[in-house]
């Protein structure tokens, strides 16, 4: 119990400075990979607390709840992975959470965020079958759906699960909002969708989005440590390696469709994810 | 055992007294007099079944003696009644549907020498009642006398709209309260013959009740949906033929007491007509045309209640078909069936389509949770069927309620609903989070499956995980229509009068049962499962129970925060690059004003409807197959 | 503290601009500017930029656009006018169609000259236009923000 709350409180706190660091790294990283200097490290807490003294305006009077509530459940499915909670759940808030960002897009009746908000849900329907498949690889390897127990049982997943972990990193890539799957929220400007689903917010919910989405990596982050967690330090070093992988990728690839990204997720869950699954049951247990 | 007195008098009086409004109502002409009758009898039939779940011993089956011949009598001459009335409506049959009848006729002589030609000894206990049977009469009680109470304001507007048709409304109550009384005799039969009478009564009311409008297209969809059953119910006669043997009795009960082996052809065939009724694939066309009927009776009979008999006698066969390979394939035939339904709702837009395929969907869920068969998935089981009676049935009557306001079904003129009918828009809104949202009530359902599958069933899992994703994607986008706001939107003509009170009252239940679920859970669900297994099922733990309580108490608060914001924020109309032109509208080339105007994605190009209807349909009929085969 | 400073997101917005201006603009993200080391972003959305900068002369066709983009902005913000046709219509501020300089429309914060104007200066007014833009939201600060002085078009 002591640890649990240990780790809702760190997860809190911790967090959104670990994200906002990653995603300044991730800027510079880029931008060297581009042959400039790229901003300071800090560069993302300077843009979300410039954001936070905006005087934002809205659409209309109910979009900013569902930002609200897209942080909240962010926070949530977070607490109960690092409480040590039940994986699915966690799936299942994050889940709910999409859900509300993409709604907030609807509300607006914008055509830019209605788009984005129509990709937002076909990437989820994308990256769904994988994340519940990678949860059931995680029990079949590790007899448990408890983080806590996964993270203390000393099996090494990834071993059992190397299949399921590639096919987590593909759809990590869709999660993460990284080219060649970012398709609903494209972080450079200048394409054919303004910002998609943010178009419409402005001031605190534009900063709320951005302090979620930091959040929200360090949680998915947190399903690669979980892969390693045989090893806690192989663990963050595998995590950061990931994050850094997937910056490169990100620079390397222009966007692909819709279509591409639905197929290739499903693709990777049904062979990646579902054989290896069964290999597991067969020859494991 | 002694029978209390009352649970047992309640179970009677909910299988007779329907009868007394039916006849009543096929009497009665004035709309004031209806109304009341139709009011009065729901609230009877509504209260005995809260009632009978009140006095129910927790945990325990009642059997029900009945020992009067005449009730044997009765059931039999019903019976022929009812086959000679379904032979004589097939007068009008096709030439391609020329072997409806003969199917039926099949049926009837099978169902003749199984009760005349052989001995089979009487049944001591030809009814009883659990606490799933419980849970299932009170979803039929509450739910269909709320359908049932809408039913007359929304069939007055519908003549009104469509004078050409002529008028059969006696009738058409007729059927409602016939069809309350039959299902209540599909969760209390225990004696096979009677389940099977109550069953073709369903049958018979869906055929009706789908034809109703007298189009050429009703007649038709009508005629595959008794096509369809009648596959069913000759497989339900097959069965008592071989269940009932000259020393065992034709009861339900083949499927717990009797050897593994010799159960196990009943039990695959009478898993077989639990699939037609309950529209698995590949025989889901019925259902999909079924909608074709007025949007009451898509709610009753064709999602609520009736499709439900269908799961309900599956999940009863679950003892014989568990770790069977016969189970097995059931299983992956409602795997299947939840995946390309799932995928099929995405495709469309026509609202009670895109209902259809996800009632299709869910149950198969339900079947596939059946076809396993552990403790666990039987639990989610019995809560799916809660959960989706009663947000399917909100869901149902939202669209009628929206159909007879908007003057449409398509989701594409829902957009704004949450401005233009807010009270409506909420009720769909409420209805749509029960059917698939976290932590509401499919989530629970899906938590549990996937914690049993991923022991028991690894496909199914996959299957399981494969069609979440579509199931979230057409579910969201609706609520996406619902909830956006086109600017100038304003407030009009809401809910009203009847329908009011029953969407009010299924909102409530909705909202109530993704509440309070650990109660319906540990009342009926827990002791049913305890009863049938011997050994609890501890699936709540308190921490989960915790954490899924804060997700939804921070559903219901946030929303009261928000509101509560200090300063309301400036108004900027939405980014239409610069060219905004008033409103929704945008200047373009030329100089020309147009509105904005947003479809939702249908993927109909990526998802081909026939491709995938083909395809689920072959690979059902072949699982369908392999089940019985391998019986 | 405040953060706009540090953290500038841009809209441009090409009014009617020969595109020489434009082209100065983009270089300013290529490495050898590289803009994003003081934190700018080119964002492509009014509702989240901080600094209008616009290239071009206002004409019949954009003043309604050049109006509506800035009305959309959040407060607070500045307009940085850059290269000569956004200060006075330049070369074509005899044209038939041609209203003027941007200030025409909106009041522009910083001019920046040039004909096509330098990398070097626009970044120069960028910057220039930080210290209006902080002033600026000092200044809502005290007045608790209750006060809009733009309508939205
Ligand atoms: S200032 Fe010169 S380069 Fe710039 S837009 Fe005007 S004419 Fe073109």
């Amino acid at each position: 119990m002591k640890t649990a709350l240990l780790g809702v409180v760190l997860w809190l706190i911790a967090a959104p400075l670990v994200g906002g660091l990653l995603a300044g790294a991730d800027r510079i990283l880029s931008a060297r990979l581009q042959g400039r200097v790229g901003p300071p490290l800090l560069q993302p807490f300077y843009d979300a607390l410039k954001l936070w003294d905006k005087r934002g305006g809205v659409v209309n009077r109910f979009q900013n709840f569902y930002m609200v509530a897209f942080f909240a459940f962010v926070l949530a499915s977070g607490a109960i992975f690092f409480a040590g909670g039940d994986l699915l759940l966690v799936i299942f808030a994050l889940t709910l959470a999409g859900v509300m960002l993409a709604l907030g897009a609807w509300s607006t009746h914008s055509p830019y965020s209605h788009v984005g908000a129509e990709r937002e849900i076909l990437q989820m329907m994308a990256y769904e079958p994988m994340l519940l498949l990678a949860a059931v690889g995680m029990y079949l390897a590790g007899r448990s759906f408890h983080v806590n127990a996964l993270a203390s049982s000393g099996i090494p997943l990834v071993l059992q699960l190397p299949g399921v972990f590639l096919g987590f990193l593909l759809i990590l890539t869709i999660k993460l909002r990284k080219s060649p799957f970012d398709l609903s929220a494209s972080h450079h400007a200048h394409q054919e969708l303004v910002r998609g689903i943010t178009t419409e917010y402005s001031g605190r919910s534009l900063a709320l989005f951005e302090i979620a989405h930091w959040y929200e990596n360090v949680l998915l982050l947190g399903f690669v440590w979980l892969f390693f967690a045989f090893n806690p330090a192989l663990g963050v070093a595998a995590a950061l390696a990931v994050y850094f992988l997937e910056v490169v990728v990100d620079n390397a690839y222009a966007r692909l469709t819709w279509k591409v990204t639905v197929r290739a997720a499903w693709i990777a869950a049904a062979i990646l994810g579902a054989t290896n699954l069964a290999v597991v049951k067969l020859l494991l247990r | 055992m002694e029978t209390p007195l009352k649970a047992q008098h309640l179970v009677i009086f909910l299988l007779l007294f329907p009868l007394g409004p039916a006849l009543l109502l096929a009497a009665v002409r004035g709309a004031g007099f209806r109304r009341l009758l139709v009011g009065a009898g729901a609230a009877a039939t509504a209260a005995a079944s809260v009632a009978l779940a009140a006095v129910l011993p927790s945990g325990e089956t009642l059997w029900i003696a009945f020992a009067s011949p005449f009730a044997d009598q009765a059931v039999i001459v019903g019976e022929i009644v009812v086959t000679l009335f379904l032979l004589a409506a097939c007068r009008r049959i096709r030439r391609r549907e020329a072997w409806i009848p003969v199917v039926i006729a099949a049926q009837g002589l099978l169902l003749g020498w199984a009760e005349f030609g052989r001995d089979l000894p009487p049944v001591a206990t030809p009814l009883y009642v659990d606490p799933f049977s419980a849970l299932m009469a009170a979803i039929i009680g509450i739910v269909g006398g709320l359908i049932a109470l809408y039913s007359p304001g929304y069939m007055a507007d519908h003549h009104r709209r469509h004078p050409e048709e002529k008028d059969r409304r006696r009738g058409f109550f007729f059927l409602i309260f016939l069809f309350l009384s039959a299902m209540f005799g599909v969760v209390f039969a225990n004696h096979l013959l009677w389940l099977y009478f109550f069953w073709e009564i369903t049958t018979l009311c869906s055929f009706l009740m789908i034809g109703y409008t007298g189009t050429e297209e009703a007649t038709r969809n009508a005629f595959r949906a008794l096509g369809m059953n009648a596959l069913g119910g000759l497989a339900f006669a097959l069965a008592i033929v071989l269940a009932g043997t000259s020393s065992s009795a034709p009861t339900l009960e083949f499927a717990r007491v009797a050897a593994p082996g010799a159960a196990l052809l009943p039990a695959a065939l009478l898993a077989f007509a639990g699939l037609t009724k309950s529209a698995q694939l590949p025989f889901s066309s019925w259902l999909l045309g079924a909608m074709v009927a007025p949007t009451p009776v898509s709610a009753l009979l064709h999602s609520s209640t009736m499709v439900k008999a269908g799961v309900f006698v599956v999940v009863k066969l679950a003892p014989a078909l568990h770790g069977t390979r016969t189970g097995f394939l059931l299983a992956l035939v409602g795997g299947t069936t939840f995946l390309a339904a799932a995928l099929l709702a995405v495709t469309q837009s026509h609202a009670k389509r895109v209902l259809a395929w996800s009632t299709v969907s869910n149950l198969g869920l339900i079947v596939a949770c059946a076809g396993v068969g552990t403790p666990e998935t039987l639990w989610a089981a019995a809560m799916l069927i809660l959960f989706h009676a009663v947000a399917k049935a909100l869901l149902f009557l939202g669209v009628g309620a929206i159909e007879h306001r908007v003057g449409s079904r398509d989701i594409e003129d829902m957009g704004g609903l949450i401005a233009t009918r807010p009270r409506l828009a909420i009720a769909m809104i409420v209805g749509i989070l029960g059917m698939f949202l976290a932590p509401f009530g499919m989530l629970i359902s899906k938590w549990a499956c996937l914690k049993a599958l991923a022991d028991h069933n690894l496909l199914l899992a996959v299957l399981l995980a494969f069609g979440s994703g579509p199931t979230l994607f057409f579910w969201t986008k609706w609520l996406g229509k619902l909830i956006s706001v086109p600017s100038g939107a304003r407030a009009s003509d809401d809910v009203v009068g009847d329908e009011r009170l029953a969407l009010s009252v299924l909102v409530l239940l909705t909202a109530g049962a993704c509440g309070l679920f650990p109660l319906a859970a540990a009342w009926f669900v827990d002791p049913w499962i305890l009863g049938l297994f011997g050994a609890p099922l501890a699936l709540l733990t308190r921490s989960n129970l915790l954490i899924m309580a804060a997700m939804l108490g921070m559903l219901v608060i946030l929303p009261a925060i928000s509101f509560l914001q200090p300063r309301e924020p400036r108004r900027v109309p939405p980014y239409l690059a610069g060219a905004n032109a008033g409103g929704d509208a945008f200047t373009g080339a030329l100089g020309a004003t147009h509105a904005v105007s947003l479809r939702n994605y249908y993927l109909a190009d990526f998802f081909e409807e026939n491709a995938i209807v083909r395809t689920a349909t072959g690979l059902a009929l072949l699982l369908t197959v392999g089940m019985l085969a391998l019986a | 503290m405040a953060f706009f400073k540090k953290s500038p997101w841009l809209l441009h917005y090409d009014a009617s601009s020969c595109n020489g201006c434009d082209i100065e603009v983009l270089a300013c993200l290529t490495p050898i500017y590289d803009v994003e080391r003081f934190g700018i972003v080119n964002t492509g959305n009014p509702k989240h930029a901080d600094i209008l900068l616009i290239t071009g002369a206002v004409n019949v066709q954009n003043e309604e656009i050049v109006r509506n983009l800035y009305g959309q902005m959040p407060d607070p913000k500045v307009v940085v006018a850059a290269g000569a046709c956004a200060m006075s219509g330049g070369v074509f501020q005899d044209s038939y169609n041609v209203l003027g300089g941007i200030d025409k429309v909106i009041p522009v914060d910083v001019y920046v000259p040039g004909c096509a104007v330098r990398p070097e200066a626009i970044i120069d007014g960028v910057v220039q236009s930080l210290a209006i833009l902080e002033r600026k939201a000092a200044e809502l600060k005290r007045r608790g923000g209750s006060g809009e002085p733009e309508k939205p078009s």
